[in-house]
């Protein structure tokens, strides 16, 4: 039996840079960024993954890239016999593999009621219900939120309503996947929870499986199954949720999990800080494009470009030349 | 050590549709000089109409209902708007949470900078070298050749290293800042917390430090005020209250935020109920519906700050018992 439900290839999806007059003197690679840069990796039916990475990392295109709401420009990506790269039938994947934006609110029309909002897939798909109040009631159950919702409308809901109707609105047809971009940002600490109960529920009900983009690593420990860490668009890690946490054999992972504060005020913080700021799209750096902010980069770091790969020392994928890891001690503890 | 701003029974109403919403209800603090002190609450606790109070900022249908502010021995919610405007940024100043809105995109930074002491009686050539001397504290790489860019060419950890630097430059006795790390990404939250810490030292202001982010205010403060709903609930060193909060809401939030648990959990903590509707707050305490402690006495009595130690208090009758 095959279990791989998402199959992606070297998928990259680039995006046109007006230079105004300058372009046209502008060489023909300097003319477009590459958002996503190649990512390859692999969703099995059931599976949690979570793509994590900081503004402008290219994890909330490669979502739209999926979906069909931006242009794959070159690469394989298979989800469930359909081929996404080859122009497909958008209309038949999206009943497959639904979305959930970003904000919670704005995402939901404001004219629309909360019943209308949540039967609005079966109308775009043209699938007559029997009883559409029910089947109203029903998903909204499902999401956590009593019948007497059904005709409010947006903006007299709370951003955690808001969301719950974003969720009831995803699994409305029984997507085979559901694309989760940021399901918590926005939401105060008090209804992340019960947010991420909800959707750790469904999964388990209803054998979901997701992506889940954010960048909020604290989420993900107890969500995820798989993580990947995204840098300029590429893949710099990825690894089960665990060996990320335990073990992150990047430095970037490594510094990502250090920058995060926690509510403790005796934590003792081994906080690497990177020096610098992300790098442009347009001018990215030669060689492992983490070296310009990676405390440990080395000459080669500068020339080679690593790929994604195993090392026999790191548990995870991961694209670095020397992997950190606890077998290397002295490679945690900060150089200088 | 002598207090650099003292509010006490501030309570500021907004006159709305349905009545009178009591966004603040007595809200009393101080801080000290050379003090940072953080706010946390979540949406809808009165974060934003404090500041906006602090800085004579408010809305025209707000209603100052009482209380005062004494910036060392000058009244914020009393003095003309004239004399606010002559604190505003000298004595007084704020960093937004979002850097890109807080800076005007038409006008280069050097400029904005410059225009911003049009109060000081030096030359243009003085205020230009002040201006380099604080961006260079702020750590933006080479200053002088950077004063003709404008805000849409610094990314945003730079242009929140500008506002900082506006904010800064006038080494003003007390800094507020809204949410000043929220619009950034965590590797850049932390260098910009590093650099508050930093220049606060050297400085030697206080600093206000409004966040909903309780790691950010465990990492940064000392003291930390925990608002719920337009009240102040706790108040007390951060060590303290982290360790051991008095007051069930701060416990609540404490056990919700997801960096706490570090174990892989398929249920969440959350806080069960709403915020209660501020036009007609419940009678009682003001926490009492979503609190598992409520009691009768809940119900009848607004509860008073009881002490928990020196300078910490919760605004609970079972403070004690709440640990």
């Amino acid at each position: 039996m095959n279990d791989t439900l998402l199959q992606l290839n070297n998928l990259r999806v680039t995006f046109p840079v007006n230079h105004g007059l300058k372009g046209l003197f502008t060489p023909r690679h300097k003319r477009s960024v590459d958002a996503v840069a190649g990512v390859s990796l692999q969703l099995n039916k059931g599976e949690t993954l979570a793509i994590v990475g900081e503004s402008g990392s290219g994890k909330t295109t490669l979502a739209r890239a999926l979906n069909g709401l931006v242009s794959i420009a070159s690469g394989e990506a298979i989800f469930d016999g359909h081929v996404l790269h080859q122009d497909p039938d958008w209309s038949q994947i999206r009943r497959e593999m639904a979305m959930m934006f970003q904000d919670p609110t704005g995402s939901l029309s404001p004219r629309m009621t909360v019943r209308s909002l949540i039967l609005e897939p079966f109308a775009i798909h043209s699938v007559a219900l029997n009883d559409p109040d029910q089947t109203a009631i029903s998903l909204l159950e499902k999401a956590g939120l009593s019948r007497r919702f059904l005709d409010r409308y947006p903006h007299q809901l709370s951003g955690g309503q808001a969301r719950r109707v974003g969720i009831a609105r995803a699994i409305a047809l029984q997507p085979k996947l559901i694309l989760a971009d940021e399901p918590t940002a926005g939401l105060d600490v008090s209804v992340q929870g019960e947010v991420l109960t909800l959707m750790n529920h469904l999964k388990r009900d209803l054998g979901l499986t997701t992506i889940i983009i954010t960048h909020n690593l604290n989420i993900l420990r107890h969500i995820a199954d798989r993580v990947g860490v995204m840098y300029l668009g590429r893949l710099v890690e990825v690894g089960s949720v665990e060996e990320i946490f335990n073990t992150p054999s990047h430095p970037y992972t490594k510094a990502l999990l250090s920058a995060n504060p926690t509510p403790d005020p005796d934590a003792t913080h081994h906080r690497i800080e990177l020096i610098g700021e992300t790098p442009s799209l347009l001018s990215r750096p030669a060689g492992c494009e983490f070296h310009t902010r990676c405390p440990w980069a080395k000459a080669q770091c500068s020339r080679v470009m690593p790929d994604l790969e195993t090392h026999t020392n790191a548990a995870n994928l991961v694209r670095c030349h020397f992997p950190l890891n606890e077998l290397h001690p002295g490679a945690i503890s900060r150089p200088d | 050590m002598k207090a650099v701003l003292q509010v006490q029974n501030l309570s500021v109403d907004f006159e709305t549709q349905r009545g009178r919403l009591q966004a603040l209800r007595d809200v009393s603090f101080s801080i000290d000089a050379g003090e940072i002190v953080g706010v946390v609450g979540e949406s809808g606790c009165g974060k934003s109409t404090l500041i906006a109070s602090l800085m004579r900022l408010l809305a025209d249908n707000a209603i100052l209902r009482s209380g005062s502010a004494l910036l060392q021995d000058k009244d914020l919610l009393q003095i003309s708007q004239r004399d606010m405007q002559a604190l505003r940024g000298r004595d007084i100043s704020v960093v937004f949470q979002d850097p890109m809105t807080a800076l005007n995109p038409v006008i280069s930074i050097g400029q904005q900078m410059i225009d911003i002491q049009h109060r000081e009686q030096i030359s243009k050539a003085e205020k230009r070298k002040r201006v380099i001397n604080i961006l260079e504290k702020v750590g933006i790489p080479d200053p002088a050749s950077r004063l003709n860019a404008y805000p849409h060419e610094f990314s945003g950890g730079m242009r929140q290293r500008v506002c900082i630097a506006m904010a800064l430059m006038m080494r003003p006795k007390l800094l507020i800042a809204d949410e000043p790390t929220t619009a950034l990404d965590a590797t850049l939250e932390v260098q910009v917390l590093r650099l508050l810490q930093e220049l606060q030292s050297e400085i030697g202001c206080s600093i206000l430090f409004i966040s909903h982010h309780l790691g950010v205010i465990a990492e940064l403060c000392s003291k930390v005020i925990v608002m719920y709903a337009g009240e102040v609930v706790e108040y007390g060193p951060v060590s303290q209250i982290f360790r051991s909060p008095s007051h069930p809401y701060t416990r609540k939030l404490l056990e919700c935020d997801p960096g706490r648990i570090k174990e892989r959990s398929h249920v969440l903590p959350s806080i069960p109920g709403e915020l209660p509707d501020l036009t007609q707050p419940p009678p009682g305490c003001i926490f009492r519906l979503r609190c598992d402690l409520a009691t009768e006495k809940c119900l009848k009595q607004i509860p008073e700050a009881q002490a928990v130690s020196t300078d910490h208090w919760a605004k609970c009758h079972y403070a004690e018992s709440a640990q």
